[in-house]
């Protein structure tokens, strides 16, 4: 893993699979980087299906989510999809006290992120 | 800003307005809840409310100016915690903040850390003019 990378990317099929390495996804900088790396699937890859597996994560602040919306957005905007999956219940919380679990297509595992996508 | 007669233990820091500044704060606060053995429920709500306070207070507060500063005092008993988040800005109406969870706002990608502090916290109140932030958890609370 390169130093500073805060996604592993894996590919099944034509479907790309982003897990964050990070425990925490709160500090500001970490943030930009995590919004940077998620971006550029879809603006200099081309990616079109993409799900973003949260398995590792156990913190999540507004900011992060604010970057959530934005790939969201960009996924859209490329006429790409995007789904969530394997959230934990503390994490799946601050989505639903958003309502951000209405904008989000969440799946709960990735076999089921896969599943007919 | 808090009385240390209700608490065992009080803090008080001053920090720049740097955001690395804020996360070693925040690190120490919930140092310290482990050692009163809060749960970890309790200590999942308390780390989502700093992030979103502490920011906050550098980044729409003091708007990242280096010369301003925040203060930051914690107070904890065997029963809660209490966190009081002071920054240097112009302040503001918290009541105007618009509803993140409108349908015209679910896309916007800011505007949700008081919500989610109101959410996991058991008090979250603004005073001077929105320039002084109050958290508190109540041990073992939901």
């Amino acid at each position: 893993m390169a130093a500073g990378r805060r996604i592993d990317v894996e590919e099944v099929g034509d479907v790309t699979i982003a897990t964050f390495v990070d425990k925490k996804i709160l500090d500001e900088n970490n943030i930009q980087q995590i919004g940077s790396q998620l971006f550029a699937l879809v603006e200099e890859d081309g990616r079109k299906r993409i799900i973003l597996d949260f398995s590792n994560v156990e913190y999540l602040s507004s900011a992060a989510l604010g970057k959530l919306i934005t790939m969201d957005k960009k996924v859209k905007a490329n006429s790409g999809k995007l789904r969530l999956c394997s959230i934990r219940p503390d994490i799946y919380e601050v989505f639903a006290i958003t309502k951000l679990n209405k904008l989000f297509d969440i799946k709960d595992a990735q076999e089921d992120a896969l599943q007919g996508f | 800003m808090i009385s240390a007669e209700d608490f065992d233990e009080l803090f008080d820091e001053t920090i720049p307005s740097d955001t690395a500044k804020g996360q070693e704060v925040q690190e120490r606060i919930i140092a310290l809840m482990e050692k009163y053995n809060f749960t970890e429920r309790d200590i999942f709500s308390t780390r989502l409310a700093l992030e979103e306070g502490i920011i906050n207070a550098i980044k729409h507060g003091n708007r990242m100016d280096k010369n301003k500063f925040v203060r930051i005092q914690w107070a904890i008993s065997p029963e809660k915690i209490r966190v009081v988040i002071k920054d240097e800005g112009p302040g503001f109406d918290p009541c105007d903040v618009p509803d993140p969870t409108a349908l015209e706002n679910l896309e916007r990608p800011c505007g949700r850390g008081i919500m989610l502090m109101k959410a996991f916290m058991d008090l979250i109140e603004y005073s001077e003019r929105g320039t002084i932030l109050t958290i508190e958890k109540n041990q073992g609370s939901e």
